[in-house]
Formats: C-alpha cells, structure tokens, sequence
C-alpha cells in the first residue's frame, strides 16, 4: 500500500504534484527541511547586516564620515570618533604580521620542503593545536608573563639606542601597550599562516623542483626561487586571512594593550584596537549615542574583515588550491 | 668555487633558519602548556569545581557556577547550531547546486570571518536590549559561530564519500532522503562527528560574544534567562583583576578550559586519523 503510493509520486512529474503534497512526502519534506536551514545562514547573516546598520542610525546622521577621521573620543562630552581605534588595530595587525609572516613563512617552508612527512605531520598537528588555544588564554599568559617579561627587556632595548630613542620607541613603557599587542596578536596568527602555506607550498607541483635542482640550484635557490614564487597567491592568501583574524581578535588584545583612546607616534605607549574598545566599554556605554558609537564601530569592522576575507579566499581559489580555501 | 662555496653556505644557512622558525613555533605551544600546567596545576584545588566565588579579601573559592554556565550554553549552541549547520551542508552536498548554493557557500564563508565581537553586538541588539543577559542570549551567540564551521565540515565530508555508494543505494529503491540518512550520512560519519568536535573546541573558548549577552554573575543561574558565569569571561575579569588571588583563580581556570579544548582537538583529530587509515592513501 505504502510502497504503490510512492511509486505512483515518484512516475509523476514533479510539475504536476501540488507543493503541499511535495512537502508533505518524506523525500521532499527532508529537502525543504534541508533547503530552510541553507537559506536561514542567509537570513541570519542578512540580519545581522541589518541590525549592525539600524542601531548605529544615531551616531552614522551625527558624525557623517568624520567619525572615521576624528580622534576624539569624549563619552561624558558626546563626541565620538572612531580614528584611535582605527590605528590601534592596523598598527597592531601590522606589527604582527610583520612578526609573524617571516616566521610563518619560515616554518611553513621547513614543513612543506625539507622535513621528513612524518616530522611535518607530527609538527603541523602542533601547530594547530597552538592555533586551537583559545584567545582568552593567550590573554592570560599575554597579560600575566609576556607584559612583566617585556617591561623588563623594552627598556634594556631602549638603552641600546642611547638618549634618542627613534619616535616609534620613544616614551615611558608601562608594559601594556600596541607593541605587546602586536606581540601577542603575532602569535594568535602565526598558526594560520604556517598551515595554510605549508598546504600552498605542498601543492606545487614536483616537476618544478626537479627541474630546478637538475639544472644545478641548491635546495634553498630552488625552493626561495622556483616553489615559493609559484605559490606566492596564495602564500598571500593565508596572509590576508591572518590579517582578517588579527583584525577582529579581541580579548588577547584588549588584555594588553592598554585600552587608552589616544594616537601616539610611539609603539610603546598604550592604544585601543576597534575590537578591544567595544569589548570593554559596550557593557558600561550610556545613552543611545555612545552605544551607537560602538555598534559603529563594529559596523566598520565588519566592513573591513569582509573586504579582506573576500580577497583572501579569491587569491587562495586563484592558485588553484581548493583544500586551502577553508 | 668560491661562488659555488657561498651559494652553499646561503644554502645552509637559510634552511637552517626555517628550522629554526618551525622550532620556534612548536616551541611556544610547550610553553604555553608548560606554564599554564604549572600555574595552573598549583592553584588547582578541589574548591575549583565544587564552590562559588567569593568576594574580593576573602580566600578560597571557585568557579563551580562558571563550569555549569559554560556547558549550558555550549549545550545550547550545540542544540540550535550543529543542527542547523549539518542540515544546511547536506543541503548543499546532496541537494543544491548551481548559483543558489555559491551564493550560500559565499555568505557562510562571510559569516565565518564575521569577527566574533560582532556577533555579540548583534545578538545584544537583536535580544538582549529586550530580554536583558540572558544564559540563552549567549547560547545563541555561539550558536551563530558554528553554523558556518558545521555547514562547511559536513559539505565537505559528504562530498568525500564515493558517487557510487548514493547510485548503489537509489538502484535498490531508496529515496533520496534515505540514501543519505542510511548511506551517505554513516559513510562520513566519523568525519561528520570530528568536525562537530572541533567546532565545539573552538567556541568553548570564545569569550567575546559573551560580554554582553551571557554576561557573568557571581552566583549560580537557575533556569535560562538570567545572566550566568562562564569559563573564558570568568578567566577575562580575573585575570585583569588587580588581585594576586583572582590571578591564581584565573590560572586555574586557564587551566581547566585549556585542558578541555585540547582534549577535544586531540580525541577529533584522532577519530579522523584513524578512519583515513585504511582508506586507499
């Protein structure tokens, strides 16, 4: 009985079955289930598109485009300008990267070229697990070893340049500050970039070594001028997604860096990154216009992480490697 | 020869460094162990799991309520995220195709990198301006954090399983919705639940999105509308606290949570390893 009725259904063509009927059969209501989680991702990440744009309505009408340029940020006065934490963040992401991609780099070669698989398995299966340590923990060690540890080495550094210290480290050092966040966020980073090059680097093809290192070049010349080079997309690709991910981290920033909405010259002084300003003062913002404030601010980190994303899955796909693109 | 020499030692010399540059990594991840295990493990104490915190000037106490906060709001986030993110990728591993499923693969993509901060804002202006801090409010945050992880994972370990399997399924008679749920789905299963696992380990660790929607309390939370404690945000105020005994409490903590993640990561990884081994590789 059951078994006739559903040949019956599945003979006709799907044109003609009413869609109550179709969603009603088992088969079709597993796809229309299916089919409403899919487009739910849409909605939700409609939405969340929506309410970041309607609840910073307040503060986008009063400051206009100034809000990004101005680097006042007064919450007793009401004047906001978002142009301090803007700095923060790229000074602290650039710091980082500027850390971590020659040590990604680096390693991510060692992992693809010249360790034994078994060796680069094991060490790669590490690493990942350093990636997997939750921000809030490197916040912990960031805040109670690496800030103490560097108020001592920063001013011995510092002593090496004599009275005249170059601007970017010039100043008092109180041990939070850009520089240790940068520090910190180099190392949140550095996972990201070694595992999806070392992915980059393996997928080149092997005819180009061999080819390489036949017509006389050493193991480094064939490997710095031959394989990184055809890999270099998507080499770049993992930097802009360490980038887009150094942009947004939040809590091991915010343990470090001191949370003072001011510009300084000096790397050693303390700053504010967009994420670490919203995490610390969303809870205790008064009044419909500093809230507003920081849901802009969240708008344009947003903003900023989806221009970077996009770009960094785009160089990824263009290389060809599908398995890095995740 | 005396170039040949030089090209030699540049040789040398930069592939010892990018040794150098991997054994630098590794070396922080047993750093990182090493010091929060010692720290930890001396702060540990049995109080941790079984008490409240206590106020400020007073010694002892734990985080017991932090631990039930936590797993309930990872179990929410679980409930409303896995579900709906394993549903969406066997929708566009079985189902979809063409424009509609890039464009859902794109957004997913998108929400993926959506920094977690955000998030919080978008469930604090979504609910908790109505509701207040709410244990369900941080539920959902994490929630929206693994629908992107367990849509791609599942996509993509369904697309591992062989064409031949679905064919040899639909040729006995099978619906399609019962190839996948008794051929497909088992074939992958090992992959599917890793990929759970890991997911889990990743936003058990999330602090962000719940400042401000599962917030923190002092005390135990009953039911699921009311603020609750959880692990990380726990760790958060502690540890910027200027109180050598809350640092204690927020190594131990560090500790627990730390310890938790990595398990996970490992027993997944582990699930994964073991399937793949006797598979053709």
């Amino acid at each position: 009985m059951a078994s006739s009725a559903t040949t019956v259904q599945e003979i006709r063509p799907p044109g003609r079955i009413s869609f109550v009927g179709r969603v009603l059969s088992g088969d079709n209501l597993a796809q229309t289930v299916a089919f409403i989680c899919a487009t739910l991702i849409l909605v939700v990440t409609a939405a969340l598109v929506f309410e970041l744009w309607i609840h910073s309505a307040i503060s986008r009408e009063k400051f206009g485009f100034h809000f990004l340029f101005t680097s006042t940020w007064d919450p007793v006065a009401g004047n906001f300008g978002a142009l301090p934490f803007v700095y923060g963040t790229v000074m602290t992401s650039a710091l980082a990267l500027l850390i971590a991609v020659p040590f990604g780099v680096g390693a991510a070669i060692f992992l693809a070229e010249l360790a034994p698989p078994k060796l680069s398995d094991g060490m790669t299966f590490l690493i990942e697990l350093l990636a997997a340590v939750p921000s809030v923990i490197i916040g912990l060690i960031g805040f109670l070893v690496l800030v103490p540890m560097l108020s001592v080495v920063v001013p011995a550094i510092k002593d090496l340049f004599g009275d005249h210290p170059p601007f970017f480290f010039s100043g008092p050092f109180y041990g939070v500050s850009i520089f240790s966040a940068g520090v910190v966020l180099s190392v949140m980073v550095a996972p990201f970039i070694i595992s999806v090059s070392r992915e980059v680097l393996l997928a080149v093809p092997k005819d180009l070594r061999e080819a390489a290192l036949a017509l006389g070049a050493t193991r480094w010349e064939t490997t710095w001028q031959v394989v990184v080079p055809d890999a270099r997309r998507g080499i770049m690709g993992s930097i802009f997604l360490a980038l887009a991910r150094a942009l947004g981290e939040t809590m091991a920033v915010t343990m470090v860096i001191g949370n003072t909405p001011k510009i300084s010259a000096s790397l050693l002084a303390p700053g504010n990154s967009m994420a670490s300003v919203i995490a610390s003062q969303f809870t205790e913002a008064v009044g419909n216009l500093y809230l507003s404030s920081l849901i802009e601010v969240g708008l344009v980190l947003f903003a900023l992480t989806i221009v970077l994303n996009g770009a960094a899955r785009l160089l990824i796909l263009a290389t060809g490697d599908k398995g890095a693109s995740r | 020869m005396k170039l040949s020499l030089r090209r030699k030692a540049i040789n040398a010399v930069m592939l010892a460094l990018t040794g150098v540059c991997t054994a630098l990594a590794v070396g922080l991840l047993f750093f990182i162990l090493g010091y929060l295990f010692v720290q930890g493990g001396f702060s540990l104490n049995w109080n941790f799991f079984t008490k409240l915190p206590v106020p400020v000037g007073e010694t002892g106490g734990g985080m017991a309520n932090a631990l039930v906060g936590s797993a309930k709001v990872l179990l929410l986030a679980t409930c409303l995220g896995v579900p709906i993110g394993f549903l969406a990728g066997v929708y566009l591993a079985e189902y979809a195709g063409g424009a509609y499923a890039s464009v859902i693969r794109f957004i997913t993509d998108l929400l993926n990198g959506v920094p977690s901060i955000v998030i919080g804002i978008f469930v604090y202006t979504l609910l908790v301006v109505r509701t207040g801090f709410t244990t369900y409010a941080g539920g959902i945050a994490l929630a929206i954090m693994m629908i992107p992880i367990s849509l791609r994972s599942t996509e993509e370990f369904l697309r591992s399983v062989p064409t031949a399997l679905r064919e040899g399924a639909m040729a006995l008679g099978a619906t399609k919705s019962r190839t996948i749920a008794t051929v497909v789905v088992p074939a992958a299963i090992r992959g599917l639940i890793s990929g759970m696992m890991l997911n889990l380990a990743r936003v058990a660790g999330e602090t962000a999105p719940l400042l401000f929607t599962a917030f923190g309390n002092q005390f135990w939370s009953p039911g699921w509308a009311q603020p609750t404690a959880t692990l990380p945000a726990m760790i958060y105020a502690y540890a910027v606290s200027p109180y050598p005994d809350w640092h204690r409490q927020a190594w131990a903590a560090g500790f627990v949570l730390l310890t938790l993640v990595l398990l996970v990561n490992i027993t997944a990884r582990s699930i994964v390893a073991s399937g793949s081994s006797h598979k053709s590789r």
